[in-house]
């Protein structure tokens, strides 16, 4: 692609997303009501999806509100550092053969950078608020978001190690074959719970856990500042789909369809799944969370890794 | 065109570092520490180091500085803390340290006297390093990963013994 053809596409990617995640809002309430056997937002428009413009004409037109007690600076630029590292990470995203914005060797660190960076969102706007119940949030998701990371880094260097690159287009074509799901099935699942983990969603979602924390990291925070957390949280929502399905499921390979086309209906089906993830299972405790990434997500990536290494080194002789 | 991007990315690293280092409040110093990491995974992208970079904002930005964070926000000292870093960082605390950063500085341009350019050239890609560091280097990854395991095994034994204390009373 020549260079002006890359940013006009970066540019429709980040409209793209922006927009994908404001309808996710809409469709993730009516999904739940169908597994919870209820509506869900069905009254404005048809199936109620001007749900989405009559929220963010709400979310816009709120006051602005910063207290008069929380770190000013910090306050208004942590909502700000989520949806700048989430739509940084879309552009190592491959929807199709030649539908990338930026295909480097290292494409895979890239998107676990821009992860990482995200976390200091949600730090910085506990700490910010100088709210305790924000600062407890903030905690919260520090130690979550640091033991999760680190078995989300290493459930992937399975794939790595199948492909021989960080690049995610490599990544993909390694996958004409098998799907790196059916070698890889473990590391998919350590991935799928740590990524669901690091946009710390429903069940993971104990930095704002509202029945003991009243909200947690985003207690003070209204108006646009509250949208962009939730626009970050969706966005990664939809990154973390976008990873599962170049990683785990092919890309964009497929038959008769169009490649774009089957990324976005892989894409697509992932996030019902993470839905429907939402409806079914409960909150862990705190300390159950910690103990299930230490004690059980670690080992087994530990030994996932060892396989795959064991494997590979068999398959080559 | 690298050039000066990398320039760029080197203003904001020493800016950023110097502000670290002046800030009275704790976690604003943290913040321009980040960014001060950030740039310098930039200038060691445009270095022909992409591995590095990666390394750097996944490590130190995205892992090591979370827990510093994480340890402010424990302690959550608040004004009485800004206090006192504020009477720490009083004019004449600045006299010894300044001059010994000078001369490091002094040394280290007359070392690099004659350097050329800014980027290599050529990048080094993620598998060069890591044939790198599992061939000549082997040793110095083992002695590295026994040590981070030894300081593992030191913190669970410190944690260990706190848990088996508070259950005793």
């Amino acid at each position: 692609m020549t260079e002006l053809g890359t940013i006009s596409f970066g540019l429709l990617i980040i409209f793209a997303a922006v927009g994908g995640a404001a309808v996710l809002t809409w469709f993730e309430r009516r999904l739940l009501g169908v597994w919870q056997d209820r509506y869900g937002p069905n009254r404005l428009g048809p199936f109620g999806v001007l749900q989405v413009a009559a929220d963010m004409l709400k979310l816009l037109t709120k006051h602005d509100w910063v207290p008069p007690f929380a770190d000013r600076l910090v306050f208004v630029f942590a909502p700000t550092a989520i949806v700048v590292a989430m739509l940084l990470g879309f552009a190592v995203v491959p929807f199709g053969p030649d539908l990338y914005v930026l295909d480097i060797n290292i494409g895979l660190l890239f998107f676990l950078g821009m992860t990482s960076l995200a976390v200091y969102s949600v730090l910085l706007g506990g700490l910010a608020s100088n709210n305790k119940y924000a600062l407890l949030g903030g905690l919260r998701s520090a130690a979550q978001m640091v033991s999760y990371e680190v078995f989300m880094g290493l459930s992937l260097m399975g794939v790595v190690m199948l492909t021989g690159s960080f690049s995610m287009r490599d990544i993909v074509e390694a996958q004409r074959d098998v799907w790196y799901c059916v070698p890889q099935v473990l590391g998919l699942f350590t991935f799928m719970i740590a990524g669901i983990a690091e946009s710390h969603r429903l069940p993971f979602d104990l930095p704002e856990a509202e029945h003991e924390l009243t909200a947690g990291f985003h207690t003070e925070y209204g108006g646009m500042k509250f949208a962009m957390f939730m626009l970050g949280e969706y966005l990664g929502l939809i990154l973390i789909c976008c990873m599962i399905t170049t990683l785990f499921f092919g890309g964009w390979l497929g038959p008769v369809l169009p490649p774009v086309v089957w990324f976005c209906l892989k894409v697509f089906a992932l996030i019902c799944f993470f839905v429907l993830l939402r409806a079914a299972i409960p909150r862990p405790r705190y300390d159950q969370l910690m103990s299930l990434g230490w004690k059980i997500m670690l080992p087994l990536t530990l030994f996932n890794l060892l396989l795959t290494g064991a494997i590979a080194l068999w398959m080559e002789g | 065109m690298l050039a000066t991007l990398f320039y760029i990315a080197a203003l904001i690293a020493l800016t950023s570092t110097m502000a670290a280092l002046t800030r009275a409040n704790a976690a604003h110093a943290l913040i321009y520490l980040i960014v001060s990491l950030l740039a310098v995974a930039v200038m060691f992208f445009l270095m022909g180091a992409p591995f590095a970079a990666a390394l750097e904002v996944v490590i130190y930005a995205g892992a090591i500085m979370v827990l510093f964070v994480f340890v402010i926000m424990m302690l959550n000292l608040g004004d009485t803390g800004e206090d006192r870093e504020r009477e720490w960082l009083a004019g004449r605390n600045w006299f010894v340290p300044g001059a010994m950063a000078a001369l490091l500085l002094i040394e280290m341009l007359m070392v690099l006297g004659d350097f050329q350019g800014v980027t290599s050239g050529n990048a080094v890609s993620p598998k060069a390093v890591g044939i790198r560091l599992f061939g000549p280097y082997l040793l110095a990854v083992e002695i590295a990963s026994m040590l981070l395991l030894s300081s593992l095994v030191g913190a669970y034994h410190l944690g260990r013994r706190f848990i088996v204390r508070r259950g005793e009373h």
